[in-house]
């Protein structure tokens, strides 16, 4: 560390102050929903939403769980999150493969077609989506989410490897040419594997936005059976029913797969970060 | 990308590659292209959903220039980019700039790295999800905020202050995307220059002007695009923390939309608005990115 001159030593002490002063509120909400996620309504009445719980009083958590089916949320997203961040991987190799390394003509189109999806406002599509899902049996499923996503997650995907795939050495893919092998073996053979570190980023980024996403899964998942984590949630918000510590429960059982993921993922996250900031 | 023909001379045609656009084009063709231009034909009709749409020209177009509730959305809108893009872009170069420059040199990187990490905790979160923990948090009877306080304010209750309430909690929600895409971009910055304007004695502040806000300009351009089409499009919060009320204190066009085709029935007019909003983030998006290509050619 820099030898530091003494004079500015009480600043330095206060700059750090200010920086962890605005990281306690920053993480003030996750505390206090924890803290209070634990309390019977009795006991949160009391002694209020600062007090340390005495003991764990799981009855919140578990009435909330049940109610809602919290297990069959979780596995819905899981599914359909899995699912889209899959193919929409796949797709985007494919898309890059043949504009990035094959620069198919009128490739400059397609990639401006492509960002300009994924910049459209969800609303301008989801009223005939969801009347053509009506028409062809898909509404209410989670086959239509999936699909949905699958091209949206995959348009952004495509903008994104084909620049990526665009430097692919293209010593290598000769020398493969030399040897005779066919464009679908030298796709998966050679450019799948050399690009996999980006592709890992990919698929990770289109598992979460998937996972976090809010309003189409609300329009297309109506049954209680094929809700999501978030849409479960925000639909149930501000119910009646529901009393201050399982509130506190419902936003505790929102924020611990995030985490979750947050925590396995961090290190390909933040090698990542600044590729999803196209976003 | 290397200029055509470059390297890429091979006896085969170039016609074989097309077929890996096909199952990506149907698809697209499916999901985006058509419903989109299906959503722009309803916007000129009158229809509720079901029987056939009525043609009526421009008359939603027309209608929606008239609509107060139209145009204070599009209000709430401008507050909400202050609160998504404009604030955090400011603050958090401000904390980046502090973390890079400060406390890392000063109290190691793993004290800057915690830091980071706890103020982009809550950008981890789905939207919906931060809506539901500040929907608690805030509630008027039993929320965390009036009782530990001791207060009685109806956070988003009161139309004069539930606009002011989401544009904190979408603060609070977004200042740490802004954080960590600077403090990545301010890696690449060659250290010397720092090193030097030390050496010159420049003072914290001088070196944040000079150096800092210079150095990262490209992603200061990313941050302010994406973060303006997140407020353009903001409809999770909105949804769960306040459904556009009270009154329409809170309206903004995504969820507005949303009402007129899932609640009233209006299905043109929802088109209608969608389609606005549609056009008005496509060129934000392409002025963001001329002024960022003039922005380079002026640098070289």
């Amino acid at each position: 560390m820099t030898p530091d001159r003494t004079i500015r030593q009480p600043g330095r002490w206060a700059v750090l102050a200010a920086l962890v002063v605005l990281a306690v509120v920053m993480l003030f909400p996750f505390v206090i929903v924890t803290l209070n996620a634990f309390k019977s309504p009795a006991e949160y009445s009391s002694g209020g939403p600062l007090s340390l719980p005495h003991g764990l009083y799981l009855d919140g958590i578990v009435a909330f769980w049940n109610r809602v089916d919290f297990g069959l949320k979780l596995w819905n997203s899981l599914l359909i999150s899995g699912v889209v961040a899959v193919a929409a991987v796949v797709l985007s190799v494919l898309n890059a493969y043949a504009l990035g390394i094959g620069k198919v003509r009128g490739r400059l189109w397609i990639l401006v077609l492509f960002l300009v999806a994924n910049t459209l406002p969800q609303e301008a599509l989801v009223y005939p989506l969801y009347y053509l899902s009506k028409e062809v049996g898909l509404y209410d499923s989670k086959l239509a989410v999936i699909l949905i996503f699958t091209v949206i997650q995959a348009a952004f995907g495509t903008y994104l490897l084909s620049s990526v795939l665009g430097q692919f050495p293209r010593g290598i893919l000769e020398a493969a040419e030399i040897d005779g092998a066919s464009r679908s073996r030298m796709l998966w053979r050679i450019v799948v594997p050399i690009s996999r570190p980006t592709l890992s980023v990919l698929l990770i980024f289109f598992f979460i936005w998937t996972w976090n996403e809010f309003f189409l899964p609300m329009v297309f998942l109506i049954a209680n059976d094929n809700q999501t984590v978030p849409v479960a949630l925000g639909v149930l918000q501000g119910e009646k029913m529901m009393d201050a510590t399982m509130s506190s429960a419902s936003a505790l059982l929102g924020i611990i797969p995030a985490v979750a993921f947050f925590l396995i993922f961090q290190r390909t996250l933040t090698r990542g970060v600044t590729v999803g900031a196209i976003k | 990308m290397a200029p055509p023909g470059a390297g890429t001379a091979r006896p085969r045609g170039r016609g074989g590659y097309w077929l890996y656009l096909v199952p990506s084009l149907v698809l697209f063709l499916a999901i985006i292209v058509v419903p989109f231009l299906m959503n722009v034909a309803t916007s000129f009709t009158r229809w509720s959903g079901v029987g056939t749409p009525k043609w009526i020209g421009l008359d939603n177009y027309t209608k929606l220039f008239r609509d107060e509730r139209f145009w204070a959305s599009f209000q709430h809108n401008v507050a909400l980019i202050v609160a998504m893009a404009v604030v955090p872009t400011i603050i958090g170069l401000m904390l980046a700039a502090a973390l890079f420059d400060y406390i890392a040199k000063r109290f190691g990187g793993r004290t800057a790295s915690a830091l980071r990490a706890a103020f982009y905790l809550p950008q981890v979160l789905p939207v919906a999800v931060a809506g539901v923990v500040w929907g608690w948090m805030l509630h008027p009877s039993y929320g965390a905020v009036n009782q530990i306080f001791g207060l009685e304010v109806n956070w988003l209750g009161d139309p004069d202050i539930a606009l002011a309430t989401v544009m904190a909690i979408m603060v609070w929600f977004q200042l740490g995307y802004p954080v960590v895409i600077f403090m990545a971009g301010l890696q690449r910055v060659d250290p010397s220059l720092y090193e030097a304007a030390e050496i010159d004695g420049a003072s914290w502040w001088r070196r944040f002007w000079h150096i800092t806000i210079p150095q990262i300009r490209p992603e200061i351009f990313v941050v302010l695009l994406t973060c303006t089409i997140a407020a353009l499009k903001v409809f999770g919060p909105i949804f769960v923390l306040t459904r556009g009320g009270p009154g329409s204190a809170t309206m903004v066009p995504s969820y507005f939309s949303y009402l007129n085709f899932f609640q009233k029935v209006n299905v043109g007019y929802g088109s209608a608005i969608a389609t606005v909003l549609a056009l008005i983030i496509v060129v934000v998006t392409f002025l963001f990115l001329r002024v960022q290509e003039r922005d380079q050619e002026s640098e070289s």
